[in-house]
């Protein structure tokens, strides 16, 4: 399928999500529950000074910030805080289609240490998006307040993707989170997400739409992911497929489908 | 065919072939997940931890509980206020000092270059003065409020306050977040309005917004403060400015109480409707970086009010000066239209040249006050406004304002349309001109049927 | 299971444990519900209620959670 993405490289949507596409500028995706501390890691990696509160939705606008390391430019996007990616809200369904759509170089997920059960729920998800992903454990000094020992070296082995433990605030962990996010874009990384295993009937189900679902969508999105969507029947994500992929997209999809 | 329905003739066919509801797929879904994510959690954390601690329990108790959590709201609300009032006086008069100080040097240069009266009098007494106002003012309160009510937020306090009020929001039909966003209203409404977007529900989105001015933005806590210190606080002096911090409090709660009787009329007949549900996070108490947070957003508001200063109250300024000495027979613009609304004016309780400054005060509502003192002086005899004592007198002596004034003014400053900055924001976010009229013209109705109620009730019982 | 072991949430007492064993909210509500971790088998324990006695705060999987006593009648808990 001729689609742009392809062709340039660098996913066309992109320019819809008002992110400036140059070759040299790598784009990374913040996501993460809120109270993370997602918006104090966000002002430490790019200096820019904004408030960050502690309660859900504060991060209501996309931020978006930039910095530069070992000369290569990275363009920041906060997504907004939240606790699934199954659109349930539009706060969700924004965070969705940037991962989507948008296609990060990386996404880095944000985790709180001291609740790492409940936010996981999140990075299985990323996880079943894109393969880009470094999960961050945010708050480990909260963690070790509390004497709670969290294994990252096992963490990463679990879930197949690289892991950091962070502390935003006092700037622990961030030399090790911009190694781990160069490596990942520029390929010398690759992670190999361990992916969520569902009920027989569900994997059977999976495993006959994904062969159609490649015809119509091709490599552009995880068609597993796309086809737990469709069993769930998530009429959002149709929505904005139509939104993000222009004319070509239908063109080619007519051609299939002829 | 479109990809739209090539995928809707997918998700059909997914239906067929795993033959149970989608619920329940979502269901086995989710399960799953958190089955994974539990296994992985369980591997990964290990605790050292006795089952000792758990403080934030402990704390919830007293912060959530039957008997202290709304004394303990009302409690911190008016400490937070009686600190900004005590800690406020002091730098606004060493700032109004400063600033009149540089105003009569700038005199002084103008006069010895020879400048035309006009100019000394549209730039310095107009446009400086304007800014110096503001800044003299404005800031000192701001820049207290702001830094103890973000220590509050950080310290995980406000989802408790949305917490404890929410079965007041669900009796009034909308969502418990919207004390969440009312919060936000305190530093500003135009980003109360934006924080309007966490309310999933449209409909309960719509009713918060419109109803997010009746929360004093940062822009109206001073004046609020300036007011209640003169007419409250000047009995006696220790117990004083609690007095007046108590009456601010006491003021914002009415506020509160607006909020949910509008909201409740909204959801009865605009908006109606069925409260939808309310799953909030509680996160956990964390000790907020003190310092940082301070300094930060004490910088933020001093860079907030100056650029404010100089963008809208230095031109404001100018505007009200011209205003003040175009003289159109034997009056001046600003006295013939402060004398044009004065008969409407006074139902409310108030004067003409108060309404005069709450119009055009639209593009802010820090400038309002500015505005009327400017209003008043420029008219009359020059003096220095360095002290609240000297406020009291320009006000109380010179223009014959009593309590009932004064009250009636705080109340219309509680109540009336939303600034420029907020109106633009609720059009922006509602893509709609209407409701940006509707959102203008609920409180402006309130401000007046509240005003002219409490006037009238007041002289009827012969208070005053 | 049978369904009279089970209470509903918003029935429960606070600082009493259980275990979810159905969702019998339909839609957008038990989207949510599930998306915050409450499904079918999860352990939660009823931490306290609002000053006015709604909504009331559970803790489920190591955070606290606010819900309305409306939204907890739809959770069913095995109690323990």
């Amino acid at each position: 399928m001729g689609l742009t993405y392809q062709s340039v490289g660098i996913p066309a949507t992109r320019e819809m999500f008002n992110v400036k596409v140059t070759d040299n500028r790598s784009v990374i995706a913040l996501a993460g529950n809120p109270n993370t501390g997602k918006s104090t890691l966000f002002n430490a990696l790019t200096g820019l000074r904004q408030h960050t509160g502690n309660w859900p939705g504060k991060t209501v606008l996309q931020s978006k910030g930039s910095f530069i390391y070992k000369g290569r430019e990275y363009t920041v996007v906060d997504l907004p805080g939240t606790y699934s990616l199954l659109a349930n809200s539009v706060e969700e369904q924004v965070a969705r289609d940037f991962i989507c759509f948008a296609k990060p170089d990386t996404t880095v997920v944000v985790v709180d240490a001291t609740c790492l059960e409940r936010n996981l729920n999140l990075v299985l998800q990323v996880m079943e998006i894109t393969e880009k992903v470094i999960v961050c454990v945010n708050l480990i000094d909260e963690a070790r307040r509390k004497k709670l020992n969290v294994d990252i070296q096992k963490l990463s082995e679990l879930l197949g993707i690289p892991a950091v433990a962070t502390a935003a605030c006092t700037g622990e962990g961030l030399p090790q989170l911009l190694d781990l996010i160069s490596q990942v874009v520029c390929g010398d990384l690759k992670p190999k997400p361990k992916l969520v295993h569902y009920s027989s009937e569900l994997e059977n189900a999976i495993s006959k739409l994904e062969p159609k679902i490649k015809e119509v969508l091709g490599a552009e999105l995880n068609s597993r992911w796309v086809a737990l969507r469709l069993l769930e029947g998530d009429k959002t994500l149709i929505e904005s497929l139509e939104k993000f992929y222009s004319q070509e997209m239908i063109k080619a999809t007519r051609e299939v489908l002829a | 065919m479109s990809c739209r329905a090539s995928l809707g003739v997918l998700m059909k066919e997914a239906r067929e072939i795993i033959g149970i509801c989608q619920d329940e797929v979502r269901h086995s879904i989710v399960n799953s997940i958190y089955q994974s994510a539990e296994s992985i959690a369980a591997g990964t954390v290990s605790s050292k931890a006795g089952k000792n601690m758990d403080w934030d329990r402990r704390i919830d108790r007293v912060l959530t509980s039957p008997v202290w959590g709304f004394p303990i709201m009302f409690g911190m609300l008016t400490v937070i206020l009686w600190m900004t009032i005590t800690g406020a006086n002091i730098p606004s008069a060493i700032l109004a000092q400063g600033l009149f100080w540089i105003e009569e040097r700038l005199t002084e240069l103008f006069i010895a270059v020879g400048a035309p009266a006009w100019l000394h009098g549209f730039l310095v007494l107009g446009v400086y003065r304007g800014a110096a106002w503001v800044v003299s003012v404005m800031l000192p309160p701001m820049a207290i409020f702001f830094p103890l009510f973000t220590l509050l937020e950080d310290l995980g306090y406000l989802p408790r306050v949305a917490f404890n009020l929410d079965r007041f929001f669900k009796g009034a039909g909308a969502h418990g977040k919207q004390a969440l966003t009312m919060s936000m209203g305190f530093g500003c409404n135009a980003a109360g309005v934006i924080a309007c977007r966490i309310i999933d529900s449209p409909r309960e989105r719509l009713i918060a917004t419109l109803t997010n001015s009746f929360v004093p933005c940062n822009g109206r806590f001073p004046t609020l403060i300036a007011l209640a210190t003169v007419f409250v606080g000047s009995s006696a002096a220790s117990m004083s400015s609690a007095a007046a911090a108590l009456s601010v409090a006491g003021l914002v709660v009415f506020g509160i109480a607006i909020t949910l009787l509008i909201s409740w009329l909204l959801t009865k007949t605009l908006l109606k409707g069925i409260p939808s549900s309310f799953t909030l996070e509680l996160p956990p108490y964390r000790k907020p970086q003190i310092v940082q947070v301070i300094v930060r957003s004490v910088l933020d508001r001093i860079i907030f009010v100056l650029t404010r200063a100089v963008i809208i109250a230095a031109p404001a300024g100018g505007i009200v000066w011209i205003l003040a000495n175009t003289m159109i027979g034997d009056t001046s613009i600003l006295a013939a239209l402060a004398g044009w609304l004065d008969p409407f004016a006074r139902h409310l309780g108030l004067d003409g040249f108060i309404l005069l400054a709450f119009i055009l005060g639209l593009p802010a509502n820090e400038i309002v006050f500015p505005i009327l003192i400017m209003s008043y002086v420029s008219g009359g005899v020059m003096m220095e406004l360095d002290s609240l004592e000297a406020l009291r007198r320009l006000l109380v002596d010179q223009h014959g304002w009593t309590w009932l004034t004064a009250l009636c003014t705080m109340l219309f400053v509680l109540c009336h349309w939303p600034c420029g900055t907020t109106l633009f924001t609720i059009q922006r976010e509602q893509r709609s001109w209407y409701w940006m009229a509707v959102a203008a013209v609920i409180p402006t109705v309130v401000g007046i049927v509240v005003c002219i109620t409490v006037n009238y009730l007041v002289r009827a019982l012969g208070l005053i | 299971m049978s369904a009279k072991d089970s209470v509903v949430l918003s029935d429960m007492k606070p600082g009493s444990r259980g275990k979810v064993v159905r969702i019998s909210a339909k839609g957008p509500l038990r989207r949510r519900i599930l998306d915050m971790g409450l499904v079918s088998g999860v352990e939660i324990n009823v931490k306290g209620v609002a000053p006015l006695g709604d909504p009331m705060e559970i803790l489920v999987r190591g955070y606290s959670l606010s819900l309305r006593k409306q939204e907890a009648a739809e959770i069913h808990v095995e109690v323990m």
